[in-house]
């Protein structure tokens, strides 16, 4: 049986409730492996930390299970702060990180450090940003939405689950840029998750929810939506294969929204390299591939230095939209 | 029409189901007894457990629904024998429910609690069963709008417990709704009021604040209640332990319109249990509330947030099922367990795969029916807690607070800030407040600010986008009456008599 970290914690509590004074928090574990996930059970960075956790296994790429554990705070920020000041040289440790994270970084709200001051191993998986209408809706194409934003912005609401200057807005703000306006002007509406965004836009209180393809999966079927673009290079598989990108629209935004981790900035090279030849060898196996799917997520596969890059680029793309829009001086 | 739930009874009564069933159940309670965890965490740990287990996909969503189920059963004991809300739902509970316990009442509390979640839960699965869909439409017409004006209905019902000290209750409020406001606003990004501690920035943690202001303050309170040498050991007498059909009877109608309150807001997408019991309780209060005895251990303001809080946790499953859009932080962890098992929910799972919806549905009530065996037998047990000597019971509530705030966070801010949140707490009760206005502050005032900025920026900042729909207009009117009316009506009713 799999005790991870969270569960043992659980069972500690368990064993507290009978009488025993189980001490909960099992640190021990020396020789095995960790993935911090910064937030708290149950959301995204859950599903990545557990990603790798399965993937490895059942690959029997490691011997022990690897130990998930929660540490919430600061949207990553005390992850972040965590692996840079105390555990900074771990080699057993990995983090969870997404588009998110880069997000944050961007706009300096990880404190004093940025986003080269820790270890950017790779992405074992993505998700794509889509352009969401109600199925009644008098918008049949990506085009059709364009011009009516244009000529009248204020009539257009986008909605999505996070704040302004969040991932979220952050496709909403780039599809606003592809139709020459300027994201200040744009009336963006945030909610609390993806689901009461949707929730919003099936009521036609919002017009466009700027949502992930995997989260729409459900509403495909049922007809209550349609899906004027997803922001991927190329058209996905599947049951998304009929939904056009935005690209072959004409208009060039993209957002993966990628899975991934990071390690501490002290980390032996050695320690690193053998991550990434880990990492890629598991992106590789059928078996991960399964996982992988079962999770909503599209493969993606980027690791070591060309990753470490690819982030930083990304970091630099988002602090100048960000600035640009004067949400970062 | 019902083959999906005839079906459904089918899968749930298996063995291998309905021994899921009775687990969850009773892990659910333990879940929801406990301070600190609750039914998230208690899904979130136990569904990739479900799932490596190889459980198909109608099994694990049937003991992720017992745990759910369970865990607003569970809420309540620490609520009535602690004055401690084991979850978000429970808050209510306390009011009235710890008074019954002090008085000696604990068993007749914890029974009759017991039914009225078994009613609650009950009406709302039934109103699953029959009108999902058709609800799922309502769902949906409440926009940024609607949910304001729902907000400022259930603070102008919050008027009612103002009771002999309205001032204290609105400072209260206040507080709550100050606290409220720490974190990343939700809407800008902004930083507010977190001093540059990225701890801060998620903003107060429910548990963090529920188990300060409550448990951290009770702990302090028997501290200093240990020191007095008046032979007074503080522990409430041990009456009869179980609660009488007659007892039962006299709340059949309170748990009735509890259960169809809670019901009806657990279906809206973002409102909790948390909502459907204060505006229970306050609407239980105002109808009957005849000797003005709510708050001193009245059984029907016991029974209406107990049966609003089990009636919601059902109705939000509605938006889930129906539309693939999860109602609550809950059912949001489900819907990943579902689509880890490669289920779509929506309209159409209950054409696809109707061993899943109807397998769900038909453990609901069995669920229901397992925790009501379990739970009326097991009162007079669990009223022993009262029983421990103090010198065990304050220790062992000091562990499970600050085990159960470490293992949510894994750091040490969060204790720092339970403590803090303790002591503040202990200072209001020493001045004469009570608590249960600041969390609903804090609960309700996040919503509220949430809603009025999202309606605001959809209608490009005009105000009438908040009285434009049928349904905020009736709950503006709604909410004026409540305010209005207890000062007209005397008023009214004088001018009557003084004329006949």
């Amino acid at each position: 049986m799999k005790i991870n970290k969270g569960l043992s914690t659980y069972a500690g509590m368990l064993a507290l409730a009978g009488g025993l004074l189980a001490a909960g928090n099992a640190q021990a574990q020396s020789e095995a492996t960790e993935c911090i996930a910064p937030a708290k059970p149950g959301g995204g960075y859950d599903l990545t930390c557990r990603l790798a956790a399965n993937g490895l296994e059942k690959t029997s790429m490691i011997d022990k299970p690897m130990a998930v554990s929660y540490m919430p705070g600061g949207i990553g920020a005390v992850a972040y702060n965590h692996v840079n000041g105390v555990r900074d040289d771990d080699p057993n440790l990995i983090v969870a990180a997404s588009t998110g994270a880069a997000v944050n970084l961007a706009l300096g709200k990880f404190g004093q450090y940025d986003a080269d001051d820790v270890r950017w191993l790779g992405a074992l998986g993505a998700d794509y940003g889509a352009i969401v209408v109600n199925a009644d809706a008098p918008w049949q194409s990506l085009d059709e939405l364009m011009e009516d934003l244009k000529a009248n912005p204020g009539d257009v609401a986008f909605g999505a689950g996070g704040t302004v200057g969040s991932q979220d807005w952050m496709k909403a703000a780039l599809t606003a840029k592809a139709a020459d306006l300027s994201p200040r002007n744009l009336k963006y509406v945030s909610f609390e998750g993806g689901g009461e965004a949707l929730a919003a836009l099936l009521g036609d209180h919002i017009q466009v929810f700027t949502g992930d393809l995997s989260e729409l999966k459900s509403q495909l079927e049922s007809g209550k939506i349609r899906v004027l673009a997803s922001l991927s290079e190329e058209r996905m598989d599947g049951p998304y294969a009929d939904i056009p990108t935005a690209k072959e629209q004409g208009y060039d935004v993209q957002w993966p929204i990628w899975r991934g981790y990071y390690m501490g900035p002290n980390v032996s090279d050695e320690a690193y390299q053998k991550w990434v030849e880990r990492m890629k060898e598991l992106s590789e196996s059928q078996k991960f591939a399964k996982l992988r799917e079962e999770r909503g997520l599209f493969p993606m596969s980027r690791f070591g230095y060309d990753f470490n890059d690819y982030v930083l680029e990304q970091v630099d793309q988002f602090e100048s939209l960000a600035k640009e829009v004067g949400l970062k001086q | 029409m019902f083959d999906f739930l005839i079906h459904g009874f089918d899968v749930a009564l298996s063995p291998l189901n309905l021994g899921l069933a009775l687990l969850g159940a009773l892990l659910g309670t333990l879940f929801g007894a406990l301070p600190g965890i609750g039914p998230i965490n208690g899904i979130a740990i136990l569904m990739p457990l479900a799932y490596t287990l190889g459980l198909p996909a109608e099994s694990a969503l049937i003991l992720l629904a017992a745990i759910y189920t369970g865990a607003e059963y569970g809420g309540r004991m620490s609520s009535i024998l602690l004055n401690v809300p084991g979850d978000a739902g429970a808050v209510m509970t306390t009011l009235d429910g710890h008074p019954l316990a002090k008085k000696g009442l604990a068993g007749p509390a914890l029974g009759l609690s017991a039914v009225s979640s078994f009613v609650g839960a009950t009406i709302a699965i039934i109103g699953l069963t029959l009108f999902a869909p058709l609800l799922a439409e309502v769902a949906v017409m409440f926009g940024p709008a609607e949910f304001f004006a729902l907000m400022v209905f259930a603070f102008a019902s919050m008027a009612v417990m103002m009771g002999k000290d309205p001032i204290k209750t609105a400072i209260g409020a206040v507080l709550g709704i100050l606290i409220g406001t720490v974190g990343v606003d939700s809407s800008t990004g902004v930083l507010r009021y977190t001093f540059d501690l990225p701890e801060l920035y998620d903003g107060i943690d429910f548990v963090v604040m529920i188990i300060g202001l409550f448990a951290i303050s009770e702990i302090l309170l028997m501290l200093e209640n240990a020191n007095r040498k008046d032979g007074n050991d503080g522990l409430p007498p041990l009456g009869r332990v179980f609660v009488s059909l007659k007892e039962v009877m006299a709340c059949k109608w309170t748990m009735g319109r509890s259960g169809l309150i809670g019901f009806i807001i657990g279906i809206l997408p973002g409102t909790g249990a948390s909502v459907a019991g204060a505006v229970a309780y306050t609407t239980e209060k105002r109808l009957s509330d005849k000797d003005n005895s709510f708050g001193t251990g009245n059984m029907r303001g016991l029974a209406a947030p107990e049966a609003a809080n089990n009636a919601s946790a059902a109705g939000s499953f509605v938006p889930m099922l129906t539309l693939g859009i999860p109602g609550s932080g809950t059912t949001a962890v489900l819907l990943g367990a579902l689509m880890l098992y490669n289920i779509t929910p929506g309209p159409m799972m209950f054409s696809e795969r109707p061993e899943v919806a109807g397998g769900l549905i038909a453990s609901l009530y069995i669920g229901n029916i397992v925790l009501l065996a379990l739970n009326l037998p097991l009162a007079g047990v669990f009223a022993r807690v009262l029983t421990i000597p103090r010198w065990v019971l304050v220790p062992g509530i000091a562990i499970l607070a600050f085990v159960g705030v470490f293992q949510l966070h894994s750091n040490l801010a969060a204790i720092y800030l339970m403590l803090i949140i303790g002591v503040f707490g202990y200072l209001l009760r020493k001045l004469g407040f009570s608590l249960a206005p600041v969390i609903l502050g804090y609960v309700l005032g996040g919503l509220m600010e949430q809603n009025l900025r999202r309606a605001l920026s959809i209608s490009g900042g005009d105000l009438g986008i908040l009285w434009q729909s049928g349904i905020s207009l009736g709950l503006w009117i709604a909410a004026l009456a409540l305010l209005l009316l207890p000062w007209l009506l005397p008023k009214l009713w004088q001018a009557k008599t003084s004329k006949a």
